[in-house]
């Protein structure tokens, strides 16, 4: 295999590195794919459910299955996925590995550009079906004979003549098998169809097909499954009623693309358990593509990928991100150059200013000093990872029941605000702090019960002790509600005074009192240990969400190259061309190049100036015109010393470039020939510059 | 009159707000801005309406380019980049709507380049990278010195004629006589072009305060209330100008024609020898680029492996770039480099090669579909099998089809081919939808080249090359040299036959019964049949075409044109 090897120049342990990086995907690969099986597992076993039913009462034959025929309904499952079609392809690949475990040998995915017509949807459902290629007559115009009998073959009549036959074959060849089978099938198990993407699917292949079978139904149990990207409603638009009503509908939904990621970030970001992290701008980049672009999952995950790739390409010293395990030995094996590269580290190279004189001098020059610092160092990255996620999951637990969500609704918000700066200089936490000193008694104990299960389930060893903490808190809310119930009794004897006093100038005193002792009133007891747990929140939070930029050798686990990642995720190809074409000057460094402002220089290549000419024209464009303009352009910047007897040649040179200029911007897509009048071409760009 | 006065200060007001403290240069541009103004106040109220209405637009486009850059900021891109693919500008700047220009406005742009590029400042807005990575003061400066710039300019709107460059008015006046006719032309426009200056200016003015409106932190409250009407009228005023510069069939640009110009047309060959003389321009930059281009190879390579496909983009050709990578890097292995841009080039063609030279698949396929199916199944199950499939010009004319790209698309997802294409087209990335778009996996590589598309424009009709034809000449040759002397006589007949009507543009061909009569005569054929035969030979060659005409006859018609037919008899008779 082809690793990072052929960039032998500077750096080192490319092999273990490029090893590590694999075995680190696969993990991460294997993870997600565990996950989604987790989420669709609901949707599967409901669709299971459903098909197990219908098939029972189409063998039980009861009263309702005789009315049903009657009616020639199709059991049908339309299945919402929602509008990350990228994602289907996973979801339909278990779907059908599930059936064929579970149900029936028997299942077929349509697609819709393999069905242009009905003929090539029944040759691509009897190729799946019965698992072999039908060779529909490859040479069609030979004999009329030969394609009436393959139209035979791929009729419905045949698929049922087939499924009969496979079905009694089971029933008499071997009964012993036939028992061992039928715990996994049924005797007769439906034939599953699905169609995977319904939207794209022409109308009139799917009205026709659901006509046809319908006829056949009692012959030939079929059962039918819509992928759905947009609404259950495109099936009322796409099918008349007449044919809609020999569909026997129940609808089922996905879990949402949204929902998905969540899980995703929640199961491979904010775990301890992948050494490989992402940095801030970089997790922002990608969750903006999938919010703002695509919704889709899968290119979640593929962007994830390439930055675990691109940090184990880029980053020599990315070998040291491992499982703390391997950690000492790593560091133990490095080599004099990889030390020096730890040395270049930004973030060491403050912790080393820290330190005092004399271990300043050790670390910079001792190799074997640096690797026992650099494994201590790591290791209390490690532990910083562990005690990180689980505050960050408890301080979630205040801020994602507030009003407004100050700091974010979903856990990957708030993950980004902790890491882009210390979160508790931000105006969001305040305010977030403010309400959550407003926080009624019921909530705020619910709350710290569940941050204690949390800090409990959490590996953190740290924790012991503010578990305690917390706990004491609540037992002490448990303790308030005793005491509360006799400062209620003052409070009304005082409400009870204050009706008993009629008079107005009365009123008004008593009343002034009661403001002025509210006001220098000492806090509840409540209200006093509500503080006391926001600020123990807070001071948490102090201690443990320091942000990974803030840590020493974060560089090695962090991923932070986010313009790396957008180039080649989300490119601008239109802007790359437009830049160019501007200001050549950005790509060609050259001081003739230079100019300021907007305009460029004479001296530009010759498809710079041509396209500036052209931004000045309307709808079309004369060639002559743009010719003459052209040359005077380059006649200007080609110093006007040229004598006239070469006059001649210079120009024919200056309308060649010229052709080739024009013919380029043709090939890029701004300007192409017109028919309108004479020597023009048409712009294709509306505006500009 | 104190209703006025109020809005002229609070839009004064605004002014001081963007414009920063530099003393002197605010003084300037303080005075020469009221003076201005006042004379507008004298004008007519209605003009000062509209020029609000511009401000107000180009307070809403502030709003806008904040709320993007806010978008791009979130994106994550940083302007620090040093290798710079210059993405960081964002979408409104690069296309952006605009009124429509008069042809003059070219040759006007063009002396103004002429003369030394430290004066050309140009009312043009683009704001490069380079600017924007700047420190905010230069660019400040930078912004009040164009405010200066567009203020002086507009004061001097009314001898517009006379500001027309010495230069471009000494070529208008050179001897040519068709020239004479077009500084008249330009005269008579210039004319109405006064009052579409004005606008125009009016325009620059407001689009040189949103930036520094972007920039100030004290902007005002957004009108809210205001906004959304603000914003319909905008939008009144993009689509009215849309088809104010579409709707209108009369075409604003100089009757001008090449045929005019002494230069007779270049064809192919020349046109090839002359850009031979020219000396490419800042060859030394561009090497450079491509080395910054090369030293990616290693990394294609290895993320080709790990299942991304690459796509190149960028200015200029990426064909010696992709070509030094297959001589570098794929020399050992399998692969099939596809020419994109070659007129000819189909999908079936690249699966055939696929099929028949790697695969060494002998017999043919009912339907590319079939075909992609039987490499499908061919790379599964054997993994030792691995391709490399490098398409120059993904977005040719004959690749972008949608078919085509969705079984190119499908192919490039097979883990063990690795894809890597270029693309140049400005809308090329339009041809994918998110379904292609992940079957194809691409990691995008910007490469910005500016190698003259030399390959890949040779086979591009382009208007200023001559219809040289000698493809077409060599190839009627060669098709000739190998059919019966008989053959060759029927097409002589054809083409003379050709040659004789060529002054009469109506000419609808030979026809069948005629041509049967003349070949008799001439002893050629001795039965309309054999005639047939040989006719159907020629059309399998493409060297005539049948055409049925109103009433039912058949037409043969040569379909080359007059002088390469000529040039072919003339050779023909040479050889005999």
């Amino acid at each position: 295999a082809h690793d990072f090897r052929s960039r032998s120049d500077d750096s080192e342990d490319t092999e273990l590195r490029f090893v590590t990086c694999q075995s680190l995907w696969n993990q991460i690969k294997s993870e997600t794919e565990q996950i989604q099986e987790d989420l669709n597992k609901q949707l599967l076993d409901n669709l299971m459910n459903f098909l197990s039913r219908s098939l029972s009462e189409f063998r039980e034959k009861t009263t309702e299955w005789t009315c049903r025929m009657k009616f020639r309904e199709i059991p049908t499952a339309a299945l919402v996925l929602g509008v990350n079609v990228t994602d289907h392809d996973s979801t339909f690949r278990s779907l059908s590995d599930v059936l064929q475990d579970n149900i029936t040998p028997y299942i077929a995915l349509l697609e819709a550009k393999d069905c242009p017509g009905i003929k090539n949807l029944m040759q691509k459902l009897m190729g799946q079906l019965m698992n072999c290629d039908i060779d529909v007559d490859p040479l069609e115009d030979e004999d009329s004979v030969q394609v009436s009998q393959n139209r035979i073959r791929c009729s419905m009549s045949s698929l049922i003549s087939w499924y009969e036959s496979v079905t009694k074959k089971t029933d008499s060849e071997t009964p012993s098998k036939k028992r061992n089978s039928s715990s996994r099938h049924w005797q007769s198990p439906p034939v599953v169809v699905i169609f995977k993407d319904m939207e794209s699917f022409s109308t009139k292949v799917l009205q026709d097909f659901i006509v046809i079978s319908s006829q056949h139904i009692h012959e030939l149990p079929l059962v039918l499954i819509f992928g759905i990207a947009t609404s259950p409603m495109i099936i009322h638009r796409l099918l008349p009623h007449s044919v809609s009503s020999l569909l026997c509908i129940e609808l089922f939904q996905s879990v949402s693309c949204k929902e998905h990621l969540s899980t995703i970030i929640d199961k491979l970001l904010l775990t301890s358990r992948f050494p490989f992290k992402l940095g801030e701008k970089v997790l922002q980049v990608l969750i903006n593509i999938f919010l703002y672009h695509d919704f889709s999952v899968q290119n979640f995950i593929k962007g994830f990928q390439l930055c675990v790739v691109e940090h184990f390409y880029s980053q020599p010293l990315s070998v040291l991100c491992c499982q703390l395990v391997d950690v000492k030995k790593r560091v133990y094996s490095l080599s004099h150059d990889q030390c020096e590269n730890i040395r270049r580290l930004p973030s060491f190279r403050r912790y080393v200013e820290k330190q005092e004189s004399g271990k300043q001098v050790a670390l910079l020059t001792n190799d074997s000093f640096l690797k026992e610092e650099t494994e201590k160092l790591l290791e209390d990255l490690h532990v910083y990872h562990e005690n990180y996620v689980s505050i960050l999951r408890c301080l979630h637990v205040f801020t994602s029941s507030l009003p407004k969500y100050p700091l974010g609704k979903q856990i990957r918000e708030l993950h980004c605000a902790c890491l882009e700066n210390r979160v508790w200089e931000t105006e969001e936490y305040e305010s977030s702090l403010q309400l959550a000193r407003m926080l009624n008694k019921t909530d705020l104990v619910t709350m710290l019960q569940q941050c204690v299960e949390i800090l409990t389930s959490s590996s953190g060893k740290e924790f012991d002790k503010t578990v305690e903490k917390l706990k004491e808190f609540l037992t002490q809310f448990q303790n308030l509600e005793a005491e509360a119930s006799q400062e209620q009794d003052v409070s009304v004897s005082s409400q009870k005074e204050l009706q008993k006093k009629t008079d107005l100038y009365h009123l008004q005193k008593t009343l002034l009192e009661l403001k002025e002792s509210r006001r220098s009133k000492k806090l509840t007891k409540f209200e006093m240990l509500r503080f006391e747990v926001v600020d123990y929140i807070d001071s948490l939070v102090r201690k443990y969400l320091v942000p990974a930029d803030d840590r020493t050798l974060h560089e090695i686990m962090y991923f932070n190259a986010a313009t790396i990642l957008r180039g080649h995720l989300n490119a601008a190809p239109r802007t790359a061309l437009h830049t160019a074409l501007n200001n050549p000057h950005w790509y060609l460094k050259n001081q003739a190049l230079k100019c300021d402002g907007g305009g460029i220089s004479n001296k530009a290549p010759d498809i710079c100036i041509v396209y500036k000419l052209h931004l000045e024209c309307g709808r079309l464009i004369n060639l002559v015109d743009w010719l003459e303009a052209f040359s005077t352009v380059v006649m200007a910047a080609e110093e006007p010393n040229a004598d006239a007897a070469s006059s001649d040649q210079v120009d024919d040179i200056i309308h060649a470039r010229f052709i080739r200029a024009v013919s380029e911007l043709e090939l890029l897509g701004f300007i192409k020939p017109s028919k309108q009048k004479t020597d023009h071409v048409a712009r294709l760009t509306w505006g500009g510059c | 009159m104190s209703r006025p006065e109020g809005t002229r200060s609070s839009r004064r007001s605004l002014q001081v707000k963007f414009v920063p403290d530099e003393d002197v240069l605010k003084h300037i541009a303080d005075d020469a801005g009221t003076k201005v103004r006042k004379d507008k106040a004298q004008l007519s109220v209605s003009m000062k309406k509209f020029v609000k209405k511009l401000e107000n637009i180009s307070d809403n486009e502030a709003q806008e380019i904040l709320e993007e850059k806010n978008y791009v900021a979130t994106l994550g891109i940083c302007a620090q980049d040093p290798v710079g693919n210059g993405s960081n500008i964002s979408g409104g700047e690069v296309y952006s709507f605009q009124t429509p220009k008069r042809s003059s406005k070219m040759a006007e742009l063009a002396s103004e380049l002429a003369q030394t590029p430290e004066q050309n400042v140009a009312p043009d807005h683009s704001k490069c990278p380079e600017k924007m990575a700047k420190t905010p003061q230069s660019s400040k400066m930078f912004l009040l010195l164009m405010h200066v710039f567009s203020l002086l300019f507009q004061s001097k709107n009314e001898e517009f004629v006379s500001t027309t460059p010495y230069r471009l008015r000494k070529r208008l006046a050179a001897p040519d006589p068709y020239l004479e006719s077009e500084s008249e032309y330009s005269a008579s426009c210039s004319e109405e072009e006064h009052e579409e200056d004005q606008k125009e200016v009016n325009i620059v003015l407001s689009s040189q305060k949103t930036p520094g409106k972007t920039k100030a932190a004290s902007t005002p409250p957004p009108r809210n209330s205001l906004s959304k009407k603000i914003k319909e009228q905008k939008m009144g005023n993009l689509v009215e100008e849309y088809f104010e510069a579409h709707s209108s069939s009369k075409v604003l640009t100089s009757d001008r024609t090449l045929q005019k110009l002494r230069k007779r047309r270049l064809n192919q060959q020349t046109l090839h020898e002359l850009l031979k003389k020219a000396p490419l321009a800042y060859a030394a930059e561009i090497r450079d680029l491509n080395q910054q281009h090369e030293s990616l190879f290693s990394k294609w390579m290895l993320q080709l492996h790990l299942g991304f496909n690459i796509v190149l983009y960028g200015l200029g050709s990426k064909r010696d770039l992709l070509e030094k990578f297959r001589t570098s890097l794929l020399q050992d292995s399998v692969h099939l480099v596809v020419n994109g841009y070659f007129p000819g080039i189909t999908v079936r063609s690249i699966l055939n090669s696929i099929t028949e030279e790697v695969l060494d698949h002998i017999g043919t396929f009912r339907s590319p579909l079939d075909q992609l199916e039987f490499i499908i199944k061919r790379f599964k199950e054997d993994s030792s099998l691995e391709l490399y499939v490098l398409i120059h010009n993904l977005d040719s004319q004959m690749l972008r089809g949608e078919r085509s790209q969705q079984i190119l698309a499908q192919l490039s997802s097979l883990p063990s081919i690795y894809l890597i294409a270029s693309i140049d087209h400005i809308n090329a990335p339009l041809m994918w939808d998110q379904a292609k778009l992940s079957l194809y996996n691409w990691l995008w590589y910007e490469t910005t080249t500016f190698s003259p598309y030399v390959e890949e424009t040779s086979y591009e009709n382009s208007l200023l090359v001559q219809q040289s034809g000698s493809l077409a000449l060599s190839s009627l040759t060669h098709v000739l040299h190998s059919l019966t002397l008989n053959a060759r006589g029927i097409f002589r007949l054809l083409a003379q036959h050709q040659l004789e009507k060529k002054d009469n543009p109506s000419y609808p061909g030979l026809s069948f019964q005629d041509f049967y009569q003349q070949c008799r005569e001439a002893f050629l054929v001795n039965s309309d049949l054999t005639l047939r035969a040989q006719l159907t030979e020629f059309r399998d060659h493409k060297l005539i075409r049948t055409k049925r005409g109103a009433d039912g006859v058949e037409y043969l018609l040569i379909p080359v044109d007059d002088s390469t037919l000529t040039d072919f008899l003339e050779k023909e008779d040479e050889d005999v």
